[in-house]
């Protein structure tokens, strides 16, 4: 008998710390929309009329989680975006208010985050940051037809509703112009690629990696791949693209499983050339990394931070002056989908009081007709799949930073 | 040919990491008949310790190590105390779902304490790494000192249960509860003993694993713990030379058929080597076939 109630003290404890777990992830979301929903209220109090009604535009990303840079990059990009244009006089005269919740890049938690970003009054959606999410909220969306414009999620199926925009590459760009990148600059004749089967971002760009490769005349002689049950090995897959004689090696992943690739090459003491797309960005900010081990990787990203443009050096300065740290293409892709909606918001002349959907639709008119000088890239414009038009740039890290290739 | 010797010791390395968690399970299993699912969370355990004495704290390696055996020791010991010591006599069924519950509770434990963010782990292991046939094969330090670690471990172990009072206590236990009783032998004692042996190994697996494949989770443990009762099966679970044999062996299996099949089929591949396996032998290797006395 007294062992039957140690037993069930000890469960009862135990059930209770695994609550206590669920409720740590949750905190942080309910106390923001406790402050957002109070933001809600306010407007409603104030009514349409007046001033102080404000745009209520949404975000979510990974705050935490092996991707949390990405989320927390974007949350801090687009505040620096909302800032700026609210120091200016906001959209159509009204002031900006910008939210953001943690998705855990989890499509469970990405659908949570959307509902309780609308309890806050979200009126128009920056997100999701990552693609396996965006795939689950899209629906979501549409049924509300919420505008929506993803900063970072690549997968080609995300625009497919009409209410549905990206501002970066799709997965299929990705690994066509990464093909293109390396052809027309020369970096190799012979490539291998390690890709992630388990993920449809990896696989995406992979796919379309190796047909345009095919089409530009590069050889690829090996195409490896890992899974999400097994993510830290990859020697097995090294030591098959040395033996083909791979010159570059392709790796459309994260940045988290890119360290253990960059760190295993490293020991075999093998070094081609290491090409990446927008998920190795993030990598010299990962702790305890050493980032010797990412001299000389390229990685195609819209974004550098050493532009000498007039606009890219005001977002680096006011990003560092705010988190103390360089921003990555992230925030930057975060910054231009703020100042995107800004441009079709004034180019439809919406207005806070409007119904969700009506806003949705005037954006979808103007989206087609706006152009932005942005941060990745001049002359940024989106057809009507809501893929955007701009030019391909790569960066190679040097002395542990990012510098621009030509 | 140096490439088919690179993907042997790459696969012995990975192998021999699965052996010693393999010795945890099968030690266990031995002993008190039951599977221990939290015995991957006791790594990702080891490997969070010396996280916290090395990185965070700045002591040196073997401090860290010492640490995490300890720390998993005591862990493993107390785990069985609250958790499976009363369910003794309980179904075997009860103890698989507390051992599972513990489970979670460990990834969870560590989601409160360190978050959700991967750590990088900085490698304990110091060790040059070994040149082979002119340069054409790389050993890792990390690969050279798991492989002896495990030799070392098997050697230890078997002298330990062939030599010892209490590992012949182990062998008499694992033959018969109820005689080993009546011979005077605390069955509760030994039982310990065999947690608290079968975790220190889990700590010392948990820092050549994170220091061969610097990451560092919650769920680190899950993976390799799973494969590494699949080996423990696969050699025949309860025998520690099988435990050897079957750890090694998947290793080796998984790693030729990435590199020689298919680097998607490699888990499949593997696990049907197992069934077939199964299939010949259903108590695995070298696993014993127990008369069910009636």
């Amino acid at each position: 008998m007294k062992m039957k109630r140690m037993m069930c003290a000890a469960m009862a404890a135990a059930m209770t710390v695994s609550l206590a777990a669920c409720g740590g992830s949750n905190s942080t979301a309910e106390t923001t929309a406790a402050a957002g929903g109070a933001a809600a209220d306010s407007a409603e109090d104030s009514g349409a009329a007046s001033s102080d009604a404000v745009f209520v535009i949404g975000g979510s990303g990974p705050l935490t989680g092996g991707s949390a840079l990405y989320g927390t990059a974007v949350q801090n990009g687009g505040q620096v975006a909302v800032d700026e244009i609210n120091a200016n006089g906001g959209i159509n005269g009204y002031q900006v208010k910008w939210l953001f919740e943690d998705d855990e890049a989890d499509g469970e938690k990405a659908i949570n985050a959307y509902n309780t970003l609308k309890d806050g009054g979200m009126q128009m959606f920056v997100g999701t940051t990552t693609s396996g999410a965006c795939m689950s909220v899209i629906a979501e969306t549409e049924n509300d037809n919420m505008f929506q414009i993803t900063p970072s999620g690549t997968t080609a199926d995300i625009t497919k509703p009409a209410n549905v925009y990206r501002m970066c590459f799709s997965d299929p760009a990705q690994g066509t112009k990464s093909a293109q990148y390396i052809a027309e600059n020369g970096v190799a004749q012979k490539v291998g690629v390690i890709y992630d089967n388990s993920d449809t971002y990896s696989s995406g760009i992979y796919e379309n990696f190796v047909k345009e490769a095919q089409n530009q005349g590069l050889e690829v002689v090996g195409a490896e791949s890992f899974n999400s049950e097994s993510k830290t090995d990859f020697k097995t897959q090294l030591q098959k693209l040395k033996d083909a004689g791979a010159e570059l090696v392709f790796l459309p992943f994260y940045y988290t499983e890119a360290s253990l690739v960059l760190k295993q090459a490293d020991e075999m003491g093998w070094a081609p050339k290491f090409f990446g797309c927008d998920g190795m960005d993030g990598i010299l900010d990962l702790p305890d990394f050493d980032t010797s081990l990412a001299e000389g990787l390229m990685l195609l990203t819209p974004f550098s931070a050493d532009a000498e443009d007039e606009l890219t050096q005001n977002f680096v300065a006011a990003y560092e002056e705010a988190y103390g740290e360089t921003p990555i293409q992230f925030a930057a892709d975060a910054y231009d989908c703020l100042y995107v909606i800004k441009a079709a918001a004034e180019a439809a002349d919406i207005t806070p009081d409007m119904e969700i959907s009506d806003m949705c639709e005037a954006m979808k008119t103007a989206m087609t007709e706006v152009t932005l000088d942005g941060l990745t890239g001049q002359g940024i414009s989106f057809d009507e799949n809501g893929e955007p038009n701009k030019a391909p740039k790569a960066v190679v890290i040097e002395n542990g930073a990012y510098k621009s290739l030509e | 040919m140096s490439s088919f010797l690179t993907y042997l010791i790459n696969g012995i390395s990975l192998g021999s990491v699965y052996a010693i968690i393999a010795l945890g399970y099968t030690m266990v299993y031995g002993i008190a008949k039951m599977l221990n699912f939290a015995h991957g969370d006791v790594i990702m355990v080891g490997g969070y310790t010396v996280f916290v004495v090395c990185s965070t704290m700045g002591m040196p390696p073997l401090v860290g190590i010492l640490a995490a055996v300890i720390v998993c020791t005591v862990l493993g010991v107390t785990i069985e105390r609250i958790a499976y010591k009363p369910l003794r006599e309980a179904s075997s069924l009860s103890v698989l779902i507390t051992a599972i519950g513990v489970s979670y509770f460990l990834q969870n434990a560590a989601l409160i304490i360190f978050g959700a963010d991967t750590k990088s782990f900085q490698s304990v292991i110091h060790v040059p790494s070994l040149s082979l046939m002119g340069g054409q094969v790389t050993v890792s330090g990390e690969t050279l000192v798991t492989i002896l670690s495990c030799a070392v471990i098997l050697l230890a172990l078997t002298t330990f249960i062939n030599r010892t009072k209490t590992g012949q206590a182990m062998l008499a236990v694992s033959e018969d509860k109820g005689a080993a009783t009546l011979m005077g032998i605390n069955v509760n004692r030994t039982i310990a003993v065999t947690f608290a042996i079968g975790s220190a190994l889990a700590a010392i697996a948990g820092v050549l694993l994170c220091s061969s494949y610097p990451v560092l989770s919650s769920t680190t443990g899950a993976m390799p713990g799973i494969k590494a009762f699949t080996a423990a099966v696969f050699g025949g679970i309860g025998s520690i030379p099988g435990a050897l044999i079957g750890g090694i062996a998947m290793g080796v299996i998984e790693n030729l058929s990435k590199a020689y099949i298919s680097s998607q089929l490699s888990d499949a591949i593997v696990f049907s080597v197992l069934i077939i396996v199964l299939l010949v032998r259903p108590t695995g290797l070298l696993g014993k076939q127990i008369q069910e006395k009636v």
